[in-house]
């Protein structure tokens, strides 16, 4: 009886293996497939060299790590598949300085090691002359390192603060919105769309939570608004009604719960059990259609900042309109599906460092940071960019929308 | 603070509560039969609750996902207790808790890679709509747990005390070696123990995934709080396991109220450090801690 019980558990254990090995996993499951990667790396790089033909000297090489794989890959495959449309583009249109470009993509398994080692891969081997990447905001900072070292152009498609608010960030830009912006969009929503003066803020008690706590108390004062309450909740905590129940008794007039799926999700079906009316200002972590899942009925009448890709008609900048009417018409024939923000992410991630190399007419790196700290009024997917040497997130308040869920789909909100 | 308000509290805390409740009787189940805490209790309410998801996704009505999920875990719980824990008896206690906790750590990983890490959500068994209570509301939800927990209790307490079976598992939580010298197979009684004990936490899981939705990494912390709420209780009375439960969720509940919300995980630790200091057989406990 004991023998057939082992052997009918090590036949789970064999099914559960092979299970993992379907599913793909997340923690690095070998250092071999690394190695795969370098086969798998670029359909770009072929279709670069076909295009690279009319083009004389030597390739440009701008490495790229994104997740394709793992818990990252719905950022990781937009990401990807603008890049590649990029390169197809511009090697159509005469390169780069008349030179082709060849973008190098790397998958680093949404792992912040594997970012690494594909990192000194592309700085090493592939010789590249400045990298875009990670996907996440772990990898990107595991990048940076490195890149601040060996002095080369890293642009980063991550939101979290401390990428270029840490040092080194010398050498490191950001093209998507990071994350005190978006609390600074969330805040002005508040005292602009909204007009009301006095909000409670319920926070996860994790670092994304509270730097979003500290960048409200930080811009409060600036848009007239009074934090009345505050309270926090750990990220998997099953009930939050007796915070909320605090909340409402210091009579707010909106709620800004900061945090990532599934506490916002909580909030949201606690506000509807509690049957208190009051405008929900969520967080950017809420931008997917996991939160509209968990949340279901009480997801309705949600609002949170995201960038303006979805809503073409948001645009009033005529150039950016023209771009991302463009990049939405090309991406669709490409690829069949409509770009959502990461694919602008990837998209801004190449057109900056192309911009830097033709005004520098150089890929020196000191060139190229040059280059960089003086874009002004650059014109991406994701908003109007302007870097200067202090300043490497080179976005504003206004490049940020703010969606509503209206009908389980997103709407724009005023 | 508001009438309204404090009644809140109390039903936030009854809500998390009930939840602490069962999988407090899940320990204490099994340290009734064994003398072990089982380290990956919470992981069985994890996986409860993820499985009846995955059944439900792929088509299942909730309540043969409800009762499918339960097999489940059942089974699971006993292929660990007959592979994990059984063949390490020789080795004592020590080993067996060891093992408890690198089956928590399995499962977590094996619910990690078959559910992934995102939380998935059921629907709730009867509709959303809030029932109010002198202006104070409660999830309806929460009034499926707490009924269960009580027929749960109810049932085990028959068990006990008017079944034969019952009073064989009882006679093995006195004396072990004395109830085996009597004809009671106590390998058995070890058997069922772990396997109505999943069932049991299986139950509390599929139960909550509705109101708080469940995550790969949800088993941690409500282990953790159902062990303190089992010691509160009284570890080895399940009735001290469902009202310790209970009043550790109501204690947080009016934590937060009255305190603040960042202190609410340290109330559960905080209360389970003065229980083990100043009275360690908790609130219904019997006898003081026997030393071996």
């Amino acid at each position: 009886m004991h023998k057939i019980l082992v052997a009918a558990v090590a036949a789970c254990l064999v099914v559960v293996v092979l299970f993992s090995g379907c599913g793909g996993t997340t923690t690095g499951s070998s250092e071999a497939s690394a190695g795969t990667d370098a086969t798998t790396a670029p359909a770009g790089t072929a279709a670069a060299d076909s295009q690279g033909d009319q083009l004389t000297g030597d390739p440009i090489v701008i490495g790229a790590v994104v997740s394709t794989t793992g818990p990252n890959a719905p950022l990781g495959e937009p990401e990807r598949m603008a890049l590649e449309l990029f390169e197809k583009q511009i090697n159509a249109a005469g390169g780069v300085l008349g030179r082709p470009l060849d973008v190098v993509v790397l998958d680093d398994q949404s792992n912040a090691k594997e970012a690494v080692t594909a990192t000194q891969r592309l700085l090493q081997q592939e010789k590249a002359v400045a990298v875009i990447g990670a996907s996440g905001s772990a990898s990107t900072l595991a990048m940076k390192a490195i890149t601040a070292q060996a002095g080369i152009p890293q642009i980063a498609m991550a939101a979290s603060n401390n990428i270029t608010s840490e040092p080194p960030s010398d050498w490191i830009w950001r093209v998507a919105p990071k994350d005190d912006l978006a609390v600074e969009r969330a805040v002005s929503h508040v005292a602009e769309g909204l007009r009301v003066t006095k909000i409670a803020v319920l926070y996860d008690e994790n670092a994304f939570g509270s730097s979003g706590l500290a960048q409200i108390e930080k811009v409060k004062d600036r848009y007239g608004i009074e934090v009345v309450a505050k309270e926090s909740y750990k990220t998997d905590e099953t009930d939050l009604t007796a915070q909320l129940t605090k909340l409402k008794g210091s009579n707010p007039e909106a709620l800004i719960v900061w945090g990532t799926n599934p506490g916002p999700a909580v909030a949201a079906k606690n506000l509807k059990q509690l049957a208190w009316d009051i405008p929900y200002v969520g967080s950017h972590g809420i931008a997917n259609a996991k939160f509209i899942e968990l949340a279901g009925e009480a997801a309705e009448g949600v609002t949170f900042p995201t960038t303006k890709i979805l809503f073409p008609e948001s645009i009033t900048d005529p150039e950016q309109k023209a771009l991302i009417e463009k990049l939405i018409t090309d991406y669709t024939a490409e690829f069949g599906q409509a770009p959502n923000h990461f694919s602008s992410h990837g998209w801004d991630g190449i057109a900056v460092l192309v911009a830097a190399i033709e005004q520098a007419k150089s890929t020196e790196p000191a060139a190229l940071q040059a280059a960089l700290n003086g874009l002004t009024d650059f014109t991406g997917a994701d908003g109007i960019f302007t870097y200067t040497a202090t300043d490497h997130d080179g976005l504003k308040v206004d490049d940020l929308i703010m969606v509503r869920v209206e009908g389980g789909k997103w709407a724009l909100a005023q | 603070m508001t009438f309204e308000q404090l009644l809140q509290y109390i039903f936030s805390g009854l809500t998390s509560g009930s939840i602490y409740a069962l999988t407090a009787l899940g320990f204490t189940l099994i340290y009734n039969a064994t003398g072990l805490i089982n380290f990956a209790q919470g992981e069985l309410v994890m996986l409860g609750g993820l499985s009846a998801v995955g059944l439900y996704q792929a088509g299942l009505p909730l309540p043969v996902a409800f009762l499918g999920s339960l097999t489940i875990v059942l089974i699971v719980t006993v292929l660990f207790q007959q592979l994990a824990i059984r063949p390490l008896l020789s080795r004592g206690v020590l080993a067996q808790v060891i093992a408890t906790v690198g089956a928590s750590l399995a499962l977590r990983t094996a619910a990690m890679m078959i559910f992934g890490r995102e939380a998935l959500p059921l629907p709730a068994f009867s509709g959303d709509t809030p029932i109010r209570i002198f202006g104070a509301s409660l999830n309806p939800q929460t009034l499926w747990v707490v009924g269960s927990t009580l027929l749960i209790v109810l049932a085990l307490q028959l068990f006990y005390r008017r079944t034969l079976t019952g009073k064989a598992v009882r006679a093995c939580a006195v004396n072990p070696l004395a109830a085996r010298l009597m004809g009671v197979s106590y390998s058995n009684v070890v058997l069922l123990s772990f396997a109505v004990s999943g069932a049991i936490s299986a139950a509390a899981g599929v139960m909550i995934t509705p109101i708080s939705f469940m995550t790969y990494s949800s088993g941690a912390l409500l282990g953790l709080k159902g062990f303190a709420a089992a010691a509160l209780g009284g570890l080895g009375n399940p009735v001290g396991a469902v009202v310790g439960g209970v009043a550790l969720g109501i204690l947080e509940g009016l934590g937060v109220g009255l305190v603040s919300s960042g202190y609410k995980d340290a109330i559960a630790f905080v209360i389970l450090l003065l229980v083990l200091f100043l009275r360690p057989q908790g609130i219904f406990g019997g006898k003081a801690v026997e030393q071996e």
